[in-house]
């Protein structure tokens, strides 16, 4: 079963100055799959999620949502239309409580204004539970956000999106910190949130971990996609040896073999 | 991944940002009433509270202001420039007290909404700004009352119309048990119990928490960062108006040259209350101990009988201890 198209990015182009960042990119984003970016630094991952997800407009090309054509300039539209990114620094706020960050942004209010005021025990409550049902016990939710682990934190941002009723997840680099353990964790939540029917975008460079999970691939390169398959189409070897650059590495191999031998 | 354990309340409450300023403020107050007995009369401590609350005023803004990550050091100078505006306009345009009061409102909010919106246009640092806002207010509040009344002060406004009325609202005394209370302490408490719950009880105070703390999280939140700081700075512009106003009804004239300096015993106030200088963690009620600080300090070197000059030593040792005491309770409570 093939998921109906939530995201497709045609052409796309992005310029910083005079460097250029996307070069006609197009790639087509899914219903419960996850879709894999990869690709070394500076392949243009990072560029591809902030267009998606509203922090910087794409220069040219179309982006479409839900098939219609759209031009996303802040992360509050893009929330509105259901794409939730979780960054790779979080974006959570260490020195908050993890209940003010769980609905930071999207706070739960009650009373009527001008005496409207945040629902505490309700935040305080929900933000418990979502993060109990996910599998975080923290018998201290006014504990800063910063007191967690790298994993845990990961894992309540992405319950946060989740919850927030994001149809698209984008999470960049989720695992590049973290250890192994760790790392199992928050790939069971990626695999958990495809399973929901959401479609994930899982940024990576490490292609172990994006075929863990992931059900179709990019792959970037300089600004360009290099490779954009199914999981049907590729094994972990061959998308290994594209992650590498492929040709590139042959040809370093050569050298290194002429330097030393 | 059960890594926060239960703590007891004696913990959680030495987590309070309050904590250092508490203790310096109790460590004052045995002092001066050993040191100064005469503090411990119902008159000083009215007194104490006074100066305490022309501060404290004040301070309320800054805090919030700090939590949300900057400074205002024009903070001083912009309640003269309130205070000067009410004045001259009610006297030179000879139009009712009130008509002064309003302008000089609508303009503090303005300089405030100057401020925030040239550091989110240039993201220059809120030191370099509003020091530029500063220098520049400083100079237009002795040019233009020059220019004005030949002077350097407002001519006395007190027998103007609605003079007695605005004079209620901002300097009146009260009676409390036989005891001069000025109404300026009534203006302080509303403040501290407004800016606190807007900070723990509104979604504009998980913004500032937010903004201080990191400001590219809290953008990709959805969080309306740059509203925010705006509306900061816009309410260090209301402190500014208030104090202004019970300054100018207070003494019926204003000194054109004043403020100066006073903008860093507000982010005194706010860092002994336990704010930290780079954002995103503080107290409001924090903030209004660091002014009672200020105002047992002040007037205990007084009735102490002691050389005012003595006042800025203590002030820097308090600054020193409150802060020593913050960091050292909080590393220790984090150790755990």
């Amino acid at each position: 079963m093939i998921g109906k198209p939530v995201i497709e990015l045609r052409n796309i182009s992005k310029w910083y100055g005079n460097v250029r960042a996307l070069d006609d990119v197009s790639i087509t984003v899914r219903d419960g799959e996850v879709t894999c970016f990869l690709g070394d630094n500076g392949a243009g991952k990072s560029t591809l999620i902030k267009i998606t997800s509203g922090l910087h407009p794409h220069d040219s090309g179309s982006l479409r949502i839900d098939g219609k054509d759209v031009h996303l300039s802040s992360p509050r539209q893009a929330l509105d239309l259901g794409i939730a990114t979780v960054y790779q620094d979080l974006a959570l706020v260490a020195l908050m409580p993890v209940w003010r960050n769980f609905f930071l942004g999207s706070e739960l209010l009650r009373g009527v204004r001008p005496l409207r005021r945040l629902d505490v025990q309700r935040m305080r409550r929900v933000a418990h539970e979502e993060l109990g049902k996910i599998g975080i016990d923290l018998p201290n939710i006014d504990a800063a956000v910063g007191k967690l682990s790298g994993g845990e934190m990961q894992v309540v941002a992405i319950a946060r999106a989740i919850y927030f009723g994001a149809r698209v997840l984008i999470l960049d680099e989720p695992t590049a910190a973290l250890g192994i353990k760790q790392s199992g964790i928050v790939l069971k939540y990626i695999a958990a949130a495809r399973e929901k029917g959401l479609a994930v975008i899982f940024i990576s460079h490490n292609p172990h971990h994006a075929y863990l999970v992931g059900d179709h691939f990019v792959v970037l390169h300089l600004g360009r996609s290099a490779l954009d398959v199914d999981r049907s189409q590729i094994t972990l070897e061959q998308l290994i040896g594209h992650m590498a650059g492929g040709a590139e590495i042959e040809a370093l191999a050569h050298e290194l073999g002429h330097v030393t031998g | 991944m059960n890594r926060v354990g239960r703590r007891s309340a004696l913990r959680i409450f030495l987590t309070r940002p309050e904590v250092g300023s508490l203790v310096g403020a109790l460590v004052v107050i045995v002092f001066f009433s050993v040191m100064a007995p005469t503090i411990r009369n119902p008159d000083s401590m009215s007194t104490v509270l006074y100066q305490s609350s022309t501060l404290g005023m004040m301070a309320v803004g800054v805090a919030l202001l700090m939590i949300g990550g900057e400074f205002d050091l024009s903070a001083g100078v912009a309640v003269i420039t309130s205070a000067l505006t009410a004045s001259m306009i009610a006297y030179q345009l000879n139009v009712n007290v009130w008509v002064g009061v309003g302008i000089a409102l609508a303009l503090s909010l303005g300089i405030g909404a100057f401020n925030g919106w040239m550091l989110v246009r240039t993201g220059l640092p809120s030191f370099l700004v509003t020091l530029g806002t500063f220098l520049m207010l400083q100079g237009i509040n002795l040019a233009i009352t020059r220019l004005v009344t030949g002077n350097v002060a407002t001519n006395d406004i007190s027998n103007m119309a609605g003079f007695s009325s605005a004079k209620a609202l901002f300097s009146s005394t009260l009676d409390v048990g036989g005891v001069g209370m000025s109404v300026s302490i009534l203006w302080w408490l509303a403040l501290v119990m407004a800016g606190t719950w807007i900070l723990l009880r509104t979604s504009a105070g998980n913004w500032i928490l937010a903004v201080g703390g990191n400001a590219a999280s809290a953008r990709a939140a959805g969080v309306p960062v740059k509203a925010t700081k705006i509306g900061l700075f816009m309410g260090v512009g209301l402190c500014a108006w208030i104090a202004g106003m019970h300054q100018l009804f207070e003494y019926d004239t204003v000194q054109s040259g004043g403020g100066v300096g006073l903008e860093l015993e507000y982010i005194v106030a706010a860092v002994v209350g336990g704010c930290l200088l780079t954002g995103g963690y503080g107290s409001i009620i924090g903030a209004a101990i660091g002014a009672l600080i200020f105002g047992v300090v002040s007037q205990g070197v007084v009735y102490a009988g002691w050389n005012p000059d003595w006042f800025k030593f203590f002030l820097g040792a308090m600054l020193l201890l409150a802060t020593l005491v913050n960091m050292a309770v909080r590393s220790q409570v984090d150790r755990k």
